[in-house]
């Protein structure tokens, strides 16, 4: 049913964007969260600004991340960096299961707080999906097609830029997609150390016990990374069928 | 002795099977044949109840299968597919003990079936009863998957294109084991395939399915000389008819008494091989020797090709 | 004439690079950090400032040895020996250092590795890793190496070697809380996991029976996964507060809108899809023939869910188990922020404090955790996917 899906699509666009561009207008609907007369929509920032910013940190980090890791990838799987490959694979791996929150909270002592140490982890942390999602995609071309490539006499230059790296664009996307979601989460923690984005929102609310804040930020950074989510996955299938890859 | 009656399969508006009625002889091989999606499969998934009819009734023996529970009725009938789906977390001693486990035969009743079934399926227990079915080749899978479906001594044995995944050769010896095998046990096997050389090859009697219908059920013959329908002579092969008729018959069943200055043939050798060895040599006659070595009597190219036409 | 010259061996071009990083943290870095107490800003100290002569010099020459074979041999577990030496003679300089600058009975002075030791840490640490990746253990080599290096670095903080670093320092103070906390931390971690299986591992199975089902089923479940688990939790809260409110049964029960509630539920909520599409992918790999063979042998349904598919499928589960039991002693850490309690507290405490031992005595062991957790399920899956190819 895309029709259905492209209407709920719509529709949590719609609301994300009137609730940050009008957010008194829910004041009705979140006041009965209050108690004690707190007001029910955040009044210590303006939201619009919140969420502009945290996407901005998300993207920055994720940008420096996408250069690097595809790099990287690149890197290791040519014949010169080949003896690389089974320790970036086991560091990858090792990578995956410190927790985003550990790597922001062991970088904060390092370069004190701020936005810095919240660019600085969700950068390392984006770096895991896009490299080895980078070297899977560049290792599991078809045998025959690099053949087929080298054969007709493309350089290995040519091969990587015209054939490698086009087959393996559907993987990289969604390595992409992946560290993007995990880190307008991770970008959310970065609240506690300062950083400015929508978790100040959800904070403000653990902090004086306003549930109205708590589920503002809640759903504004839910909605966020579901759009998010959903825009990189389309945009996936989109590449993949005008380059005929499935 | 399996009587089908009337059996009807549909899925929606289409009947996949429509009211085939046959009766399956006891201790002899049926095979069912036709082209892809005639139905067969379906057919014989009705027979062990992995498809429940439409319309229709199976009896085996008189007794009608839906009188007992559909994964009762199944321990009791041997099946084998294509692919064989051997469990490929289980040894292969494992898979052949899968049935007589499910009946809750004592571990050392098992052990000696498993045993005598490896070596009567020239499977050296010793080698083979604890490799893992990836271990084997083709042709010991497909071995191992007959083997399990004999475990329980079952009385019936439905096949489903048991033979569609093997070489040329090793698919010869496994029909010629499968022939040995049911005259060493008088199983009732009904086999599917969509190969008409098999069906010729192996049937005592072979059906002819087509979109679901049954055109013509009788023996391998019959259905060259006398065929019932346009698309059981198209079927059958119209351009090599009489060769697949001489391949019907052996040497010895047609040999005439007397004696030949011929070349020597075997008696179980088919009068196909004959013809072919006799055009070889140049001969005009053909000594037909039994297989202690004495003579049988003697075959002529006119009588041979007598034998080749229907009537 | 044959001249036969030794050829000079090929540099090994990971051994340079750690060789060069280990050298220059050593010469430039400080190696611990000395602080009169908690709060104030530390000054750094070198190798040679805080150690004996002959004790610097031991320390240096089995980093050169490391660094010798981390660029000219070749053998693996050579390579790995020496990585190890580095190591646990890095640790013991370290320890030895927080017990020279500790005057004794102050419990006032911090005295924490620098710079120096963490860089040189993880190029021993990256030694040893590409030397256990060379040997490409199997999978009981590898809990065995986990097994032995818990327990020696188990044995040396019980013995008190580190005892007056900072980070041992802050667990002195809160030895109490620690193992509540950690307690907690896993409890929530492993509650919901299981929680989640018993779930889950229907859905996988009824997604996978009823095809209709499973774009939509795991496409919510996906959608979930999607939600920061801040924001989770903090959705969560609200309906689990009003709900101890309307009903006393539940507050009786412990569920509050605060706590571990809200958190237990979230990390449920995100168990459910790794189980439940794992569970899906592992019965799709099943050979069909051979569920088709099953049946046509007489198994029951049941029979043929237990002792076929499940079995064949249980890698792929187990796989999913994995995941998700790494992601929630992760994800359980955020829980403190929502009073769930847990490891995390500490982190977010040490970061309201600017203590960075705080945060420590908090992030290593969930690291920790995570790792092992993640080294023996691996294990797990791989001997159960030899035993079933
Ligand atoms: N479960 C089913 N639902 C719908 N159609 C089916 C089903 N099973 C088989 N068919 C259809 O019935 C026809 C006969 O199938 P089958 O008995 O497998 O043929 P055969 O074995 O002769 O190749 C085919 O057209 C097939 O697509
Ligand atoms: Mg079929």
């Amino acid at each position: 049913m895309p029709g259905m899906a492209a209407i709920l699509r719509l529709a949590a666009l719609a609301l994300l964007l009137a609730f940050l561009l009008t957010p008194q207008s829910f004041a009705p609907l979140f006041a009965p969260l209050t108690q004690y007369g707190a007001p029910p929509i955040y009044d210590q920032g303006n939201l619009l600004t919140l969420a502009l910013a945290h996407l901005g940190t998300v993207c920055c980090a994720a940008a420096a991340s996408t250069l690097v890791a595809v790099g990287l990838g690149i890197l290791v799987t040519r014949p010169s960096g080949a003896q690389f490959l089974p320790l970036s694979r086991t560091l990858v791996n090792i990578g995956q299961t410190f927790p985003p929150v550990a790597v922001l909270a062991v970088t904060v002592p390092l370069v004190g707080f701020g936005e810095k140490p919240t660019l600085i982890a969700l950068f390392a942390y984006g770096l895991l999906p896009i490299f080895e999602n980078t070297i899977v995609g560049l290792q599991t071309c078809p045998a025959a097609v690099l053949e087929a490539a080298s054969g007709m006499g493309m350089s290995a230059r040519q091969r990587l830029l015209s054939v490698e790296l086009p087959l393996a664009l559907p993987l990289i996307l969604e390595g992409i997609r992946l560290s993007l979601v995990i880190n307008v989460g991770t970008a959310t923690i970065g609240s506690t150390v300062a950083a400015k984005g929508l978790g100040e929102v959800i904070i403000a609310g653990l902090l004086s016990n306003n549930n109205a804040f708590i589920l503002q930020g809640g759903l504004v950074t839910g909605l966020m990374a579901i759009l998010l989510y959903d825009a990189l996955a389309g945009l996936e299938r989109r590449i993949c069928r005008t380059a005929h890859l499935d | 002795m399996i009587s089908l009656e009337n059996l009807t399969k549909q899925y929606g508006a289409t009947a996949v099977v429509d009211g085939v009625s046959m009766v399956i002889e006891r201790n002899s091989i049926t095979v069912i044949v036709g082209t892809s999606g005639s139905g067969k499969s379906t057919l014989l998934r009705m027979i062990n109840r992995l498809v429940e009819p439409t319309r229709g009734r199976v009896l085996i023996d008189g007794a009608d299968t839906t009188g007992e529970p559909a994964h009762l009725l199944r321990r009791r009938i041997g099946y084998v597919i294509q692919g064989y789906g051997l469990f490929p977390h289980r040894t292969v001693a494992e898979n052949i003990a899968t049935v007589p486990r499910l009946l809750g035969w004592d571990e050392a009743r098992i052990r000696i079936r498993v045993a005598g079934l490896l070596s009567v399926f020239q499977l050296d227990p010793g080698a083979y009863a604890h490799a893992f079915p990836h271990q084997l080749s083709g042709g010991q899978q497909q071995r191992v998957g007959v083997a399990r479906a004999l475990a329980a001594e079952p009385a019936v044995l439905l096949m489903d294109e048991p033979f569609g995944a093997l070489d040329p050769i090793i698919r010869a010896k496994a029909q010629d084991d499968l022939l040995d095998i049911q005259r060493r046990f008088g199983t009732t096997i009904l086999l599917v395939t969509h190969d008409m050389d098999e069906a010729f090859r192996l049937g005592d009697r072979v059906a002819v399915m087509s979109h679901g219908r049954l055109l013509q059920y009788d023996r391998p013959a019959v259905l060259l000389t006398r065929p019932a329908d346009p698309f059981v002579s198209r079927m059958t092969g119209i351009s090599d008819r009489a060769m697949r008729l001489l391949s019907l018959t052996t040497a010895g069943e047609a040999a005439l008494p007397g004696a030949s200055d011929g070349p020597a043939v075997a008696a179980s050798a088919s009068l196909r091989e004959v013809l072919s060895e006799l055009m070889w040599c140049g001969a005009e006659s053909a000594a037909v020797m039994d297989a202690d070595g004495t003579r049988r009597g003697r075959l002529t190219i006119a009588a041979i090709l007598a034998r080749g036409r229907p009537g | 004439m044959a001249l036969t010259v030794p050829r000079l061996r090929r540099l090994d071009p990971l051994g340079a690079l750690l060789a060069v990083a280990g050298a220059t943290a050593v010469m430039f870095l400080p190696f611990v950090i000395f602080k009169s107490n908690r709060v104030v800003p530390g000054d750094p100290r070198g190798l040679l400032e805080v150690l004996p002569a002959w004790a610097a010099f031991a320390c240096q020459a089995s980093l050169l040895l490391a660094a010798t074979a981390a660029l000219g041999v070749s053998n693996a577990r050579v390579r790995l020996g020496a990585a190890l030496l580095g190591v646990t003679v890095v640790a013991l300089a370290v320890a030895a250092a927080g017990d020279a600058l500790t005057p004794a009975g102050n419990k006032v002075v911090r005295v924490a590795p620098g710079a120096g030791v963490w860089v040189l840490l993880v190029c021993l640490g990256l030694l040893a890793t590409d030397a256990i990746t060379r040997m490409r253990p199997g999978p009981g080599r590898r809990v065995l190496f986990l097994a032995v290096f818990t327990a020696a670095a188990g044995l040396a903080l019980a013995h008190g070697t580190f005892d007056h670093l900072s980070v041992m320092r802050e667990y002195a103070v809160n030895a109490d809380r620690f193992a509540r906390e950690a307690r907690q931390h896993l409890w929530l971690a492993l509650g919901s996991l299981a929680a989640a299986v018993v779930v889950a591992l229907p859905i996988g199975i009824l997604c996978h029976r009823v095809p209709r089902l499973r774009a939509g089923v795991l496409g919510t479940l996906n959608v979930i996964q999607t939600i920061p688990s801040i924001a989770l939790f903090g959705i969560l809260m609200a309906p689990l507060g009003a709900l101890a409110g309307a009903v006393p049964l539940a507050a009786a029960l412990g569920i509050r809108g605060i706590g571990a509630a809200p958190a237990a539920v979230a990390l449920f909520l995100y168990s459910l899809l790794p189980i439940a599409a794992n569970t899906v992918a592992g019965l799709k790999r099943v050979p069909r023939a051979a569920v088709e063979a099953a049946r046509g042998m007489g198994m029951t349904n049941w029979q043929v869910l237990t002792g076929v598919e499940l079995l064949l499928a249980l890698p792929v589960i187990l796989t999913g188990i994995r995941i998700v039991l790494v992601q929630n002693i992760g994800m359980v850490t955020v829980a403190a922020l929502i009073g769930g309690g847990g490891l995390g507290t500490f982190v977010f405490q040490g970061i309201g404090q600017t203590a960075i031992d705080l945060v420590l005595l908090g992030a290593i062991p969930i690291v920790a955790l995570a790792f092992s957790a993640a080294v023996v399920l691996d294990a797990l899956v791989e001997v159960m996917d030899r035993a079933r190819q």
